[in-house]
């Protein structure tokens, strides 16, 4: 199940007064059960290269190796839907694809495309219902009468409810309170732990060092760095050429003169422990 | 946001661009009829001359004409072999059953492509060249006389630059949800009617809401920025009368005058 990009590059409207470049020459591997963190400044090609995880969009050059499937530029339509059963993509403000008349309909959509029974599909609906932190009693209820958030959750349900084994998330807790921000980053960990893959994409640098053990750096359509966070964040000069933040521990860290650390800090727990120890002596 | 033609205009800086798209609206009506005053060979020479040079102003690709064309192309050809074989009168060169190839059919066979061709490439030059809000512009500012009778042209004129505006935004709405649904497995392309049929619920749904949403949304923001619509409003794109647009006007004068003058009459 492992993923693997050989030389991908996507080009939008080839041919045409439109054409423009979305991905170039991007190379990489990513291990199963990982979790990754794709990060770049806007019109980078996060978005573009998200949607090659499912082949929504299909590579104009290279191959792509994912979920045992291969896809290069001739893959036909007609071989995608079992890979899409096992590589599942969540959008920015995925509330906006919604449409059934009850919320557990909605949920046990995904499923029932992916060949679940009837009754399977509505027991899944149920769990993911409550896995997703909403009471169970909602899930007659009409999506359209639930708040902005109840609905992120309810369309986050929908997807995770067929359990596919590599789940793609772009800014999944954009817009929401740092408390169900919280919880709903927990939920990701988890289904990681549980044995599958998870790939973030994200401006949130601390949800970066807090959760991902990869990093894709995109810049104009190219990969221009794959490494672990404490990697990627370590010279905090190359991340201001890229137009990348600090994650907030190694910002505050930086301020503190008076310190030293062994270690650069990432995340709140390494800057305590850091501090800690200078105050020990 | 992805870059979308709404109708066909391509971005470009040459002659043509530069023109008043009230003028460019009016030059486009006008030489459509103009073309009407041919009916000689030398005419119809002189009409593709002028075409074939405004094609050449717009400095873009032959080939974008050419896809202006295509389409027509058979519906065209067809109503040029109609003229061929049915027009009776002058020498007839061949016959066979009702079927006459006559030289007047000759004659009105290549003017009718000629006319054909030349109204597509015109009208080409205008929409390629023009951008579609522009376009609205021209038409609130065609419209404007009608106000003596009450008519609400500036309304009519907002509900065509905002459905312009929205075309893209509805499109990268609709591909981003049908995104979403493909994801989640749900397949557009393949079984019968009923199941594509069927299939468009989890696309329409979804689309009909966030459109509604967007509208009240554009109105509150509206509002509340205080858009009365009436009286007074000024513009932010002022068409001006420029020199390029003296060049379209002395351009149509001397058409007009040649087709005049040469025509049979």
């Amino acid at each position: 199940m492992s993923i693997k990009f050989e030389k991908v590059g996507y080009t939008y409207s080839p041919d045409s007064p439109l054409e423009k470049l979305g991905l170039q020459d991007v190379s990489f591997e990513l291990q199963d059960g990982s979790f990754t963190a794709i990060v770049g400044h806007t019109g980078s090609g996060k978005s573009t290269l998200m949607q090659h995880f499912n082949a929504l969009l299909k590579p104009t050059v290279g191959q792509i190796e994912i979920a045992d499937t291969l896809i290069t530029p001739e893959t036909t339509n007609k071989q995608l839907k079992n890979l899409r059963r096992h590589v599942s993509l969540v959008f920015q403000f995925p509330e906006a694809q919604l449409f059934e008349n009850t919320v557990l309909d909605d949920i046990a959509f995904g499923p029932k495309n992916f060949g679940y029974s009837e009754e399977k599909a509505k027991e899944s609906a149920q769990f993911w219902l409550t896995r997703v932190g909403l009471p169970s009693e909602i899930g007659e209820r009409s999506p359209f009468e639930l708040s902005g958030g109840q609905m992120r959750r309810v369309a986050i349900a929908g997807v995770m409810a067929y359990e596919p084994d590599i789940l793609c998330l772009d800014e999944p807790a954009a817009g929401l309170d740092p408390r169900a921000r919280q919880q709903m980053m927990n939920l990701f960990v988890d289904y990681q732990k549980e044995g599958h893959t998870v790939i973030l994409v994200t401006h949130n640098m601390d949800d970066v060092v807090n959760y991902a053990d990869d990093v894709l750096v995109m810049e104009n359509g190219r990969l221009i760095k794959h490494d672990s966070p404490a990697e990627v964040f370590q010279n905090p000069e190359w991340l201001r050429q890229h137009y990348l933040e600090e994650p907030k521990a190694s910002l505050f860290a930086s301020q503190l003169h008076n310190f030293s650390f062994t270690k650069q800090p990432l995340t709140k727990s390494d800057l305590i422990k850091e501090l800690e120890q200078n105050i020990k002596g | 946001m992805s870059k979308i033609l709404i109708g066909r205009y391509i971005a470009g800086d040459s002659l043509v661009y530069r023109m008043d798209p009230r003028g460019k609206l009016l030059a486009t009506i006008a030489f459509i009829l103009l073309i009407f005053l041919a009916n000689n060979p030398i005419t119809y020479l002189i009409v593709t001359f002028f075409s074939l040079l405004a094609v050449l102003a717009t400095g873009l690709k032959p080939k974008i004409f050419w896809d202006g064309v295509k389409p027509m192309i058979w519906l065209i050809m067809f109503t040029s072999l109609l003229q061929l074989f049915f027009t009776v009168g002058g020498q007839v060169y061949w016959q066979w059953g009702i079927f006459v190839v006559s030289s007047y059919g000759i004659t009105n066979a290549i003017f009718i492509f000629i006319r054909f061709t030349v109204i597509i490439l015109i009208s080409t030059v205008m929409t390629v060249t023009t951008m579609p809000l522009e376009i609205a512009d021209a038409i609130e500012w065609l419209l404007l006389p009608l106000k003596l009778f009450r008519v609400p042209v500036d309304k009519i004129a907002l509900v065509m630059s905002i459905a312009l505006r929205f075309v893209p935004t509805l499109f990268d709405e609709t591909l981003k949800i049908m995104n979403a649904q493909r994801s989640r497995g749900a397949d557009f392309n393949n079984g019968g009617l009923v199941t594509r049929a069927k299939a468009i619920t989890p696309l329409l749904v979804p689309l009909f809401i966030s459109s509604l949403e967007t509208a009240i949304d554009l109105s509150t923001a509206m509002e509340s920025r205080g858009y009365r619509g009436d009286q007074g409003r000024t513009k932010f794109r002022i068409l001006k009368w420029s020199k390029f647009d003296l060049i379209n006007l002395v351009y149509f004068i001397l058409l007009t005058a040649l087709l005049i003058i040469f025509r049979t009459h």
